[in-house]
């Protein structure tokens, strides 16, 4: 069951536009060099890791939606399980990482791809962690059927994973305007969310019975909407990684 | 720890009428110390420098950094007219220091090159003892009193944090010393002088790293005193220990900013590509 669902998520990565044949780094303006080939490689061998770990916990958001949609607990199962794997990934990037700043002393840009990845892998994980709790969730609603049809909250999983594989997209496109358009992208996620809590809350007042579905459905609402904050920290990251500013791409972050 | 004063020592020729001086456009506050305004420099018909025009702060490591041939150090020998010392070079333009045009031609330049120090890639000893290498400047420029000179020959090798290692053999030959510690000592013997800048052309890269790192340690205690310029080929050095950076390249300044500008976020794609290590 594990190795389908792998394929499952690996179906998903060949599907990816810049997973179709050749590696589609066309604007990775490093790779022209002629004189530091081997890091060159290496860098270019990041990014890979990169948007596999990328892809990957992608595949974990969308298969904790599923699982939450279907009530299908051996797929929250399998999400837990593959959480491992995102670990682990987190832990080869940082490796990976550590051994270019000790051994190749980056500068500029070079710097700046390697401090970019080392923050980006972190929210990735948070967002492995994010759909485990999601999967969690779905085990615990799956005995019952739902007092209402999910409606919202698949929204909001569908724009969050729109706003994670556009973010990738911009880190492969080297595009600052597809970062910021994600940054701009959260507000809608954030309006969601506040919309469903509103909305629960009234259902519980009304039918205590109702409370142990709605708190999960909250919760799980809450997951999505810190998903969507941390793909914007990574959009932002892609922002500086090509300019080197540092600065916070849409203010109402600071208070949501 | 200051360096002996040596009050009978005339420090510049120059009559103080003709000053010009300029403040950095940055909001800064910095007070320029050297400056350079349309500075072209010609080898026979080799053009060495062309149209330099950069600001040196006090206080501050000024790092060069750039491919071999590219003018940096001979834009750092033009700071003190060393190049006045090849037959084959012109030059044109300006460059002042303290707000006085150091070209201009009752310039005295020894006067010149007491205030503007040069330290070489290569420790050049001379063939005497650690003592008499460091006192040799103060005597030249008319120190005859031997406590004096002590006191000068202690205070600078100290400044030069070479006192500790080579107090107890002043009078043994300066060859015996390490070439770190040589480095040091030539390091001391510009000191002795009393500089108030100091050009420093690959003072390390004929070290081994440790001596290395005790000289970066130098230069960033001596900036509190003196102003100090620094040509490397070690961009790393100049990341570790400059305030500011310039890149030179085919005999022009590219760009010249902080430090962590020049090393996280250089402006010119040029920059970039030689301090990424892409270049050619």
């Amino acid at each position: 069951m594990i190795s389908g669902l792998m394929i499952t998520s690996e179906d998903a990565l060949a599907n990816r536009s810049f997973h179709t044949g050749e590696v589609n780094l066309r604007n990775m303006d490093a790779i022209q060099s002629t004189t530091r080939k081997t890091f060159d490689a290496q860098l270019k061998e990041l990014e890979q890791q990169l948007l596999k770990m990328g892809s990957f916990v992608e595949g974990m958001l969308d298969s904790s939606v599923q699982a939450l949609i279907r009530q299908d607990s051996e797929l929250a199962d399998e999400v837990i399980r593959r959480d491992d794997v995102a670990d682990n990934m987190d832990l080869e990037i940082e490796t990976a990482c550590m051994r270019l700043l000790a051994l190749q002393q980056p500068m500029s840009k070079d710097l700046r791809i390697i401090s970019t990845a080392l923050k980006i892998i972190t929210d990735l994980e948070r967002i492995g962690d994010y759909s485990v709790d999601i999967a969690k969730a779905a085990k615990l609603l799956s005995g019952e059927p739902y007092f209402k049809p999910l409606i919202d909250i698949p929204r909001m999983a569908e724009l969050t994973k729109k706003m994670l594989r556009d973010a990738l997209q911009a880190f492969v496109d080297r595009s600052i305007e597809k970062a910021i358009q994600v940054c701009k992208d959260d507000d809608a996620v954030d309006q969601l969310n506040k919309g469903l809590l509103e909305e629960l809350m009234d259902y519980m007042r009304k039918d205590p019975k109702l409370i142990m579905q709605s708190v999960h459905f909250i919760l799980i609402s809450r997951y999505l909407e810190r998903i969507a904050d941390h793909v914007t920290n990574v959009a932002e990251r892609i922002v500086y990684m090509e300019t080197g500013e540092l600065r916070q791409i849409v203010e109402s972050h600071k208070g949501a | 720890m200051s360096p002996a004063k040596v009050e009978d020592i005339p420090v510049t020729t120059v009559d103080k009428d003709d000053n010009m001086s300029v403040k950095p456009d940055d909001g800064s506050g910095k007070k320029v110390k050297i400056f350079a305004r349309a500075l072209n420099l010609y080898y026979g018909e080799s053009h060495a420098l062309r149209d330099i025009n950069v600001d040196i702060y006090e206080n501050e490591i000024t790092a060069l950094i750039g491919p071999s041939g590219c003018g940096k150090s001979t834009f750092l020998r033009s700071l003190n007219r060393m190049n006045d010392l090849i037959p084959s070079a012109r030059l044109k333009g300006s460059v002042y220091l303290d707000g006085i045009d150091i070209y201009r031609p009752d310039i005295d330049v020894v006067a010149l090159r007491k205030r503007v120090g040069m330290v070489f890639q290569k420790p050049n000893p001379f063939p005497m003892s650690i003592f008499d290498n460091i006192s040799y400047g103060p005597k030249m420029h008319g120190i005859r009193d031997y406590g004096k000179l002590e006191e000068i020959v202690e205070s600078t090798l100290k400044a030069a944090a070479l006192w500790d290692e080579v107090k107890d053999k002043l009078h043994k030959s300066a060859f015996e010393l390490s070439g770190g510690q040589q480095q040091r000592l030539c390091i001391a013997r510009v000191l002795a002088v009393e500089p108030e800048v100091l050009l420093m052309d690959e003072p390390a890269s004929a070290l081994d790293p440790i001596s290395t790192f005790k000289i970066e340690e130098l230069m960033v205690e001596l900036k509190q005193r003196y102003t100090v310029v620094l040509v490397t080929h070690n961009m790393y050095q100049a990341s570790r220990v400059s305030q500011r950076t310039g890149f030179f390249l085919d005999g022009k300044l590219v760009e010249i900013g902080d430090t962590e500008q020049i090393f996280e976020r250089p402006h010119d794609k040029r920059t970039d590509d030689y301090i990424r290590g892409r270049f050619g």
